[in-house]
């Protein structure tokens, strides 16, 4: 779908809405904030981009920062991220976000810049660039989008996949001692000392959806004061490829991933977090 | 003022980078040409305020690259030829975004891990593509230390007036010899963002996205058509070569880089026993001097085409001839510099000179 149809669908939905008698400006708790655009987002029902998106972008807007913010796309599904943020964007190559990062961060310091990356992207192909952007202490924001899968590619094994979860290329389930570990980046870069703050953080219920934001408001006040790399995780779901309903992968989030990959502070300004 | 300066070829790019105003270079050590990255570090940010990052490969610098470029700062990078080919997937990025950068391969002998000796193997990577996709790149070709010095300038001239990546194809020996070059005077720094730029949203224009990711099949081909019109205009516009002693040749070689020079001294060794020969020597290899090569080819007996490969300039220098006349070739692969009395011999070889 292009730009136009998508608007075009868009106005569609709200001319929806508009029927509807309870949506008038004095009933208005919520609001799309600035810094999203107009177009749909293509995310699938319950997937936890759109959320993730969402509290990126109310943070940009809540500081004012809109016109100095640089996003850097990845490639996974979150490739179009570049058509719902209403900032300047770059879509990188598949694991070089971070790398694209630090080159818009070296020539414009003074400007905001953050990567938006999935696990494919983040902790497989990308392994290197994002383990030495975070060893440089890029002064930049690396947000780490992890559902255990690929899903653009329709749902084969990530470096994230949990033990014995299955994938079309897991199909009977991930044999560790076949396929290897899931990766733990996220406890890996906490380690390094050019990481200034590393965390993990879910948007599967609406307390988890605040924590996240504030650790993304967190890290561009840190961007600001140029303490160095901010890491946020957010361990997400992702209904089409596990085959699931909305509700069923957030139930399954909780009950499988979050064990395994525990929500909190791997690295704070005061040391170790939680 | 002009300064003139014993430099070798490598520090002598270097010193050009840092006086025409580059504000950024991101690359990775390989022999021969990590005295690029040497020379930049000790000098650039000390003197202009450039941001010199030593990546932690090649993928990441051209990365880095493509996002430094895409806030339409004057960016670069250099490497030698397997670091190059490392870089291809993202100089295809890089050309389909339209993002003017420099690249400069400082070629060595391949293929593989190849030698670390001159080399012009690079030629068919550098001219017909390299990584996936119909783009092509500016590619400019220095014979002398001094045109690592001028190729610098011409080469960012290129990249912004075009929006298209620029690489200058020199070789092993050009990055480590020492000449006297004459350096420009020193270029302030400045930043004016392009009207397309990643440098922030302002409140009054749409946000600017760099992509080339482009799902529609017909969007990509109108993006795939604009390149290509792009391409034929840069073909129009911004051909260069050099000739020498072509007007009376009998037998013209044709070379690029280094060889040509070699091929100079091979001319005036012939012309000395009497066989006149000439240089045709192509500056930009894409855009290629079809043309000009054609209509030389309406005089002479015949080409040899003389290069540090197997044979790839050789194919452009045929299409260029289109059977008007014969093309001959004499190469020197894996790091090897061919001698003028060597090329002197290929031509008394392939030409007898009683038929001159
Ligand atoms: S495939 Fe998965 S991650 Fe991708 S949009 Fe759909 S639900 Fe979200």
């Amino acid at each position: 779908m292009n730009e136009k149809t998508m608007l075009e669908e868009n106005k569609h939905f709200e001319e929806i809405i508009a029927e509807e008698s309870i949506c008038t400006n004095e009933n208005l708790v919520y609001e799309k904030p600035e810094t999203l655009t107009d177009i749909p987002m293509h995310y699938c029902p319950g997937c936890g981009h759109g959320v993730a998106h969402r509290i990126i972008a109310e943070a940009i807007a809540e500081l004012g920062i809109q016109e100095d913010t640089i996003g850097v796309a990845p490639v996974g599904c979150s490739v179009f991220a570049y058509n719902y943020f209403n900032i300047d964007m770059t879509e990188a190559a598949h694991g070089r976000a971070s790398a694209a990062a630090t080159g818009i961060k070296r020539v414009l310091p003074e400007k905001y810049v953050f990567s938006y990356q999935g696990d494919g992207d983040l902790a497989a192909i990308g392994t290197g660039e994002t383990i030495h952007t975070c060893n440089r202490g890029e002064n930049i924001l690396i947000v780490f989008i992890n559902n255990g899968i690929y899903g653009m590619t329709g749902g084969q094994m990530a470096p994230t996949t949990l033990p014995g979860m299955k994938s079309t290329t897991s199909p009977f389930g991930r044999d560790v001692a076949m396929m290897g570990y899931p990766l733990k980046i996220t406890d890996l870069i906490a380690t390094l000392p050019g990481v200034y703050y590393a965390t993990r953080c879910a948007v599967n219920t609406p307390n988890n959806v605040r924590k996240a934001k504030k650790a993304i408001l967190n890290s561009f006040k840190y961007q600001k004061e140029k303490k160095g790399l901010c890491f946020v995780e957010i361990v997400t779901n992702c209904p089409s490829n596990w085959k699931m309903t909305p509700l069923e992968s957030n139930k399954w989030l909780e009950e499988n991933m979050l064990p395994y990959y525990p929500l909190g502070d791997l690295k704070t300004p005061n040391g170790k977090g939680e | 003022m002009k300064e003139l300066k014993l430099m070798k070829g490598n520090e002598a790019l270097a010193e050009a980078v840092i006086r025409v105003g580059c504000d950024g270079y991101f690359g990775y050590p390989i022999t021969p040409q990590s005295e690029i990255l040497e020379y930049l570090s000790k000098e650039a940010y000390v003197r202009t305020g450039m941001i010199v990052l030593q990546a932690e490969s090649e993928i990441a610098s051209i990365n880095m690259i493509y996002g430094a470029a895409g806030t339409g700062k004057k960016v670069m990078t250099s490497s030698s030829s397997p670091g190059i080919s490392l870089m291809q997937e993202g100089i295809s990025y890089i050309a389909c975004a339209e993002l003017p950068c420099l690249l400069v391969n400082v070629v060595r002998g391949g293929p593989g891990l190849g030698t670390i000796q001159p080399s012009q193997g690079d030629y068919f990577q550098a001219v017909k593509g390299g990584g996936h996709g119909d783009y092509k790149l500016i590619v400019i070709a220095p014979s002398t230390v001094q045109e690592m010095v001028d190729h610098v300038k011409l080469g960012f001239d290129l990249a912004f007036k075009w929006r298209n990546p620029v690489m200058i194809l020199a070789d092993g020996a050009l990055g480590q010899m020492m000449e006297k070059v004459e350096l420009f005077e020193q270029i302030q720094r400045s930043f004016n963002p392009p009207s397309w730029a990643t440098v922030g949203k302002p409140k009054n224009r749409e946000r600017n996205f760099i992509t080339s990711l482009h799902m529609e099949p017909e969007a990509m081909e109108e993006i795939n058509k604009h390149l290509q019109a792009k391409y034929k205009k840069i073909e129009e516009e911004e051909i260069r070569f050099e000739k020498y002693m072509c007007d009376d040749a009998d037998i013209i070689l044709t070379a690029f880089g280094l060889v040509a020079r070699i091929c100079k001294k091979t001319a005036m060794l012939a012309r000395e026993k009497g066989i006149k020969v000439g240089v045709f020597r192509p500056i930009t290899l894409f855009p290629f001097p079809y043309d000009e090569l054609n209509k030389l080819a309406d005089n002479v007996k015949g080409f040899l085409d003389v290069e540090m490969n197997a044979g790839q300039m050789l194919e452009d220098v045929k299409l260029a001839v289109n059977g008007k006349t014969v093309v001959e070739f004499h190469g020197r692969m894996g790091g090897i510099v061919p001698a003028p009395e060597e090329i002197l011999h290929k031509i008394e070889e392939k030409f007898s000179v009683e038929a001159l």
